[in-house]
């Protein structure tokens, strides 16, 4: 492997590389076809998943409807699609909240140490002692199952989760000598931390992103076949596979369909993440 | 190797059961809710009932499976000339589980309790007209009324009304001791009930040795429970869209029953726009009752036009009070100064009839312009929220108490339904006792209720019995929540 | 070492005292009338308040705290509202089911995955390997229930060969009663057998990377012992830290699994406990589980010292 000198030639050394790698693209690729089918639902399904069509119900797969209809009539195919724009809004506001409120307790932990830090791995610890889905369950039963709930819940469970990442990438970069030089010069520990800490911790925070994106789909799923994310009538994946448990003997296509757009979706991520960190992380690269 | 080994046994047992003549002695029924607890006596819930009525334990009197009163630890009774003093004979020779004798005393004790200031009776209205108990000797019981009530042998006909015996009452959740044919024997939390065959029984002996009711709260479980012969009956089956694949499998009998059940759109009457009849009327218009069922599962259930079982000698079909005509209902909502229609909440209690049942309603009423957010609510909140606070627009409840039309009557209860001309049918129907006037005077109660579009009245809830074919006695219909097992024998 | 074990089990009080007035707090805002749902919809209001003072809902607030955090010191987590019976006697009967279940699908997943992980890492960058991260990558992103669904609908709808559902317990023997378990189990530990294999993998190609494994393999060591002695030995911390949070997911799993196949556990105990606003066991139900997360997280951490003796200095 060469060294790169230039800029532009080490920004295209990073694009070389990520589309050489068949995780990063594989995964780039399914990832943006799942967003595009989001998109795509804001303007035009197939059909009205509002519109229940009762004399329609759990109709097979045909050419009117692809992947079938469902106990109400409504389409499988429109459902799913639309139910995308679900599971990607609560993970990614879930992510959302767990680097918010985790990266910036992270650095500070790193940067005062002391009473600061050992707080705070006293509050990862009592988070990580309840285990996450009990706790999403409890936290739903008390402000009422629904999709902002889901994301509340989940989003608690992804502030140790960052917190922990930003604080140990931070506390590796502080004894470096540039940081240390910064410091000499005068410069304050919040001012650091956004100008050297962040930006040298962010390739770690998007892969750690990718991850909980992924785990805050399943997690999404989980709850709304438990009857707590989404409500009806807003289509979720999740709430499809539970509405499909006791109609599987007679239409299994009900909960084959759902089932596989959280699988490919969540592989599309993983994928997308690890290829990342290959890409982005220079020390797993050459382990590899 | 092991599963085909116990397919062979099976076979073996089938065969050789076959050919000798000895007839099965032991039930595994399914049942969907598990219950809080076993005193019929101290809590509302079905699941009780569903196990211990008739079965464990006994009322002085008690409703047959069409819903007629007979008598049970009574074997007669006199009714005094003005309808105000019933005497009762008890039988002789009844003993409780426990050993102990009934006597008039258990009566008076079981009454008073439930009537006491600190019970916890779930309903006690029941009670509510009985001016006092006395013991005439061992076996007479002299029941005084403060008013004539012409449903009184019904009400001690109820579950809630049964006879229990001082020493064991406080014990009855855990260990339920009653006079019934059956005794309790065992209760795996979350799992089964078992009850075994009373061998000192003071009546015709039950057929059955051994009963198991098996919680199986849901179709995902309880289809395959049925097909694997691990439950042989379901009193009623969550079979939902599976029914027709059980319904086409000769090893079993489907019988498809009426239930107490009214499934009813409950409406806030006093709540704006609710309290307007245009609105309601709007609202009754705007359902598709076929469409209703149809999304809730197997398809079952008959509609209804008012608050009344179809089951019931006096019902009145009065479905086409108000007939699905979506263009009648957004007439009506313009009259009624929603041109446009207008938002609500709909908050449902977790039932599929009602988590089902509500997306149609919303759907449909959405066609007219009324937009229904949405609110699951699990039953502690329902009852705190709808039931108690009235806190509610609509929501969907199935009224599973029999003959309940007099909910209509109280002011406090959740509908806010005030009709003084109501509730004068409902007070003349208290004190008569004539059969003739009755049925006129429910049939009045049926109508005002039906013009008055009080609720949205959607659909009777079906029982769907499911049991194995060789299996005789089980009820066709629930008019009361139980699951009787006296007349329940195998034929082969 | 002594002043490490000590840390870490002040560490794992403090973090259940935290825990208790966490779950107290929650419960003690969650909405719902636990006496109006044990009377129903006819209860009078004298009936509701007798009630109340009966079940001490009336009693402040702190001194139903202490009371409750006292019992269950001495192993008194209450009586059940809805049950009306101790709240331990619930927990033990619902524990064999959810414990066996739990020991099954964490024993198939490590029998899987290690063994798994390790070939993967022995032939890093070949078609086995890539084939078999592969497999695994579909099965971290396999819902757990879902993946039962199908497992119900294949074996037991399908073919028959186990129940779809419900628990007949262990008084029938061990066989029926491992039978109902065993789907439930392979639903909870695939998809955790994929995440440990991952990390099996990445932990051994460390190590195998390190200059004694080398220096082993020069000394000509035969491979499967310098694999098996020496790298797996090296490679378990990860694994073990995985391991570790896996049983807590694995104990939280249950809430869903047995909620697919209807096993009377746990999970189902206190989702249950949940939707009939049964405080007091939902509370005992939580600090049981995080009590054993704390103890497993403090047992792995012990382990650490024993098979990393560089950590013992340490803490």
């Amino acid at each position: 492997m060469t060294v790169e000198t230039h800029l532009p030639d080490a920004q295209r050394h990073w694009l070389r590389l990520a589309l050489a790698n068949r995780s990063f693209l594989t995964g780039l690729i399914i990832t943006a076809l799942i967003a595009a089918m989001a998109l795509i639902s804001f303007v035009w399904t197939p059909y009205d998943v509002t519109n229940l069509v009762v004399a329609d119900r759990m109709k097979g797969l045909s050419a009117q409807h692809w992947f079938g209809t469902d106990h109400f009539g409504r389409d499988i195919f429109s459902m799913i699609m639309v139910g995308s724009r679900n599971s990607i809004a609560v993970a990614f506001v879930a992510v959302g909240i767990g680097m918010g409120i985790g990266v910036p307790l992270g650095c500070w932990a790193a940067a005062r140490g002391g009473l600061v830090d050992e707080a705070l791995m006293r509050f990862n610890d009592l988070v990580f002692a309840f285990p996450a889905l009990l706790s999403a369950v409890m936290i739903t039963a008390i402000f009422g199952p629904g999709a902002v709930n889901a994301i509340i819940a989940i989003g608690i469970f992804n502030v140790p989760v960052f917190a922990r990442v930003a604080r140990a990438g931070a506390l590796a970069l502080w004894p470096r000598e540039y940081i240390l030089a910064a410091r000499a010069a005068g410069k304050g520990k919040a001012l650091i931390t956004v100008e050297h800490i962040l930006p040298n911790i962010a390739s770690m925070l998007l892969v750690q992103g990718t991850i909980q994106f992924a785990l805050g789909i399943l997690a999404e799923a989980g709850l709304s076949y438990l009857g707590l994310g989404a409500q009806p009538p807003m289509p979720s994946w999740g709430r499809m596979l539970f509405d499909a448990q006791t109609r599987m003997m007679v239409a299994p296509h009900l909960a084959i369909f759902p089932g596989l757009a959280i699988v490919i979706t969540v592989l599309g991520l993983n994928l997308l993440g690890d290829g990342l960190r290959d890409v982005l992380d220079p020390r797993l690269r050459r382990e590899r | 190797m092991k599963v085909w080994k116990s397919v062979l046994v099976a076979t073996a047992f089938a065969l050789s059961a076959g050919t000798a003549n000895a007839a099965r002695t032991d039930l595994v029924l399914g049942v969907v809710l598990e219950p809080p607890h076993l005193d019929p006596t101290a809590g509302a819930a079905a699941a009780i009932d569903e196990v211990v009525y008739a079965n464990v334990f006994e009322g002085l009197t008690r409703i047959g499976s069409g819903g007629e009163v007979l008598p049970a630890l009574a074997e007669s009774w006199e009714i005094s000339d003005d309808g105000k003093v019933y005497t009762f004979t008890l039988h002789e020779g009844v003993k409780f589980h426990d050993g102990t004798d009934l006597t008039a005393e258990d009566v008076v004790f079981s009454l008073d309790r439930a009537r006491a200031d600190d019970s916890t009776n779930a309903q006690k209205p029941l009670f509510a007209a009985i001016a006092s108990v006395e013991a005439v000797d061992a076996l007479t019981v002299r029941v005084t009324l403060n008013n004539p009530q012409g449903s009184f042998l019904y009400n001690m006909g109820w579950g809630d009304a049964v006879i229990v015996a001082e020493e064991s009452a406080e014990g009855n959740k855990e260990n339920p001791v009653g006079t019934g044919p059956f005794k309790f024997e065992n209760w795996a939390k979350g799992s089964s009930i078992t009850i075994v065959k009373n061998p000192d029984y003071w009546g015709e002996p039950v057929a059955l040795e051994k009963a198991e009711f098996r919680i199986i709260p849901d179709a995902a479980a309880a289809i395959p429970a049925l097909l694997s012969g691990d439950v042989q009956a379901f009193a009623n089956m969550p079979a939902g869209d599976a029914l027709s694949q059980i319904q086409s499998d000769p090893r079993f009998e489907v019988v498809i029953g009426s239930t107490e059940g009214e499934t009813i759109l409950s409406t806030n009457n006093k709540r704006a726009p609710f309290d307007n009849l245009k609105v309601r009327q709007a609202i009754a218009h705007a359902l598709n009752r076929e469409e209703i069922i149809a999304g809730n599962g197997s398809g079952l259930g008959t509609p209804i036009g008012t608050h009344f079982s179809p089951g019931n000698s006096a019902y009145v079909d009065l479905t086409g009070t108000y007939p699905f005509d979506p263009e009648k209902a957004k007439a009506l909502l313009a009259e009624a100064g929603f041109p446009n229609g207008f938002d609500a909440t709909i908050k449902l209690p977790p039932p599929p009839y009602a988590r089902d049942g509500g997306q149609v309603v919303a759907s449909q009423l959405r066609n007219v312009g009324i937009n229904l957010e949405i609110i699951p609510v699990e039953w502690a909140d329902w009852l705190e929220q709808v039931f108690r606070g009235k806190d509610y627009d609509l929501s969907i409840v199935s009224h599973t108490e029999p003959n309940d039309i007099g909910i209509y009557a109280r002011k406090d209860y959740y509908f806010q339904y005030d009709n003084p001309e109501f509730d004068a049918v409902i007070a003349e129907l208290d004190v008569a006792s004539d059969e003739a006037v009755r049925t006129e005077l429910y049939q009045k109660a049926q109508r005002i209720l039906a013009e008055d579009a009080v609720n949205g009245f959607m659909f009777q809830l079906p029982k769907v019995g499911v049991w194995d074919a060789a299996l005789e006695g089980m009820w066709e219909n629930s008019p009361v929540q139980a699951t009787d097992l006296t007349g329940v024998y195998w034929t082969e | 070492m002594a002043a490490f074990i000590l840390k870490r089990l002040a560490i794992g009080l403090a973090t259940l005292v935290l825990a208790s007035i966490v779950v107290f707090s929650v419960m003690e805002i969650l909405p719902g009338d636990p006496a109006l749902l044990m009377l129903g919809m006819n209860a009078t209001d004298e009936a509701l308040a007798v009630l109340r003072n009966q079940m001490g809902l009336n009693d402040p607030v702190h001194l139903r705290y202490l009371a409750w955090v006292a019992g269950m010191l001495v192993g008194d987590f209450g009586n059940s509202y809805t049950y009306s019976t101790p709240v331990i006697e619930l927990i033990g009967e619902r524990a064999v089911v959810s414990l066996p279940l739990a020991t099954i699908s964490l024993a198939l997943s490590t029998l899987i995955a290690i063994p798994v992980g390790m070939f993967a890492a022995a032939r890093r960058g070949r078609i086995a390997d890539t084939s078999v991260m592969g497999v695994t990558q579909l099965g971290v992103a396999i819902p757990n229930f879902w993946f039962a669904l199908l497992l119900i609908y294949v074996f037991a709808v399908w073919l028959r060969l186990v129940p779809a559902g419900g628990f007949p317990g262990w008084g029938g023997g061990v066989w029926p009663g491992i039978r109902s378990l065993f789907l439930p189990a392979v639903a909870l530990a695939l998809p955790q057998a994929a995440i440990l294999a991952r990390v099996t993998r990445s932990a051994m190609l460390e190590v195998l990377g390190e200059d004694y494994i080398r220096t082993a393999r020069a000394k000509g060591m035969p491979r499967r012992i310098v694999l098996w002695r020496h790298a797996l030995r090296n490679a378990m911390i990860p694994v073990l830290t995985i391991m570790g949070l896996q049983f807590a997911f694995l104990l939280a799993g249950t809430i869903i699994i047995e909620n697919v196949f209807y096993l009377p556990g746990l999970g189902r105990l206190v989702f249950q406990a949940i939707t009939q606003r049964d405080l007091i066991v939902v509370e005992g139900v939580v600090m049981l589980l995080v009590a054993s997360v704390v103890i497993v997280n403090l047992a792995v951490d012990l382990t650490y010292a024993l098979v990393d003796p560089r950590l013992r200095s340490r803490a």
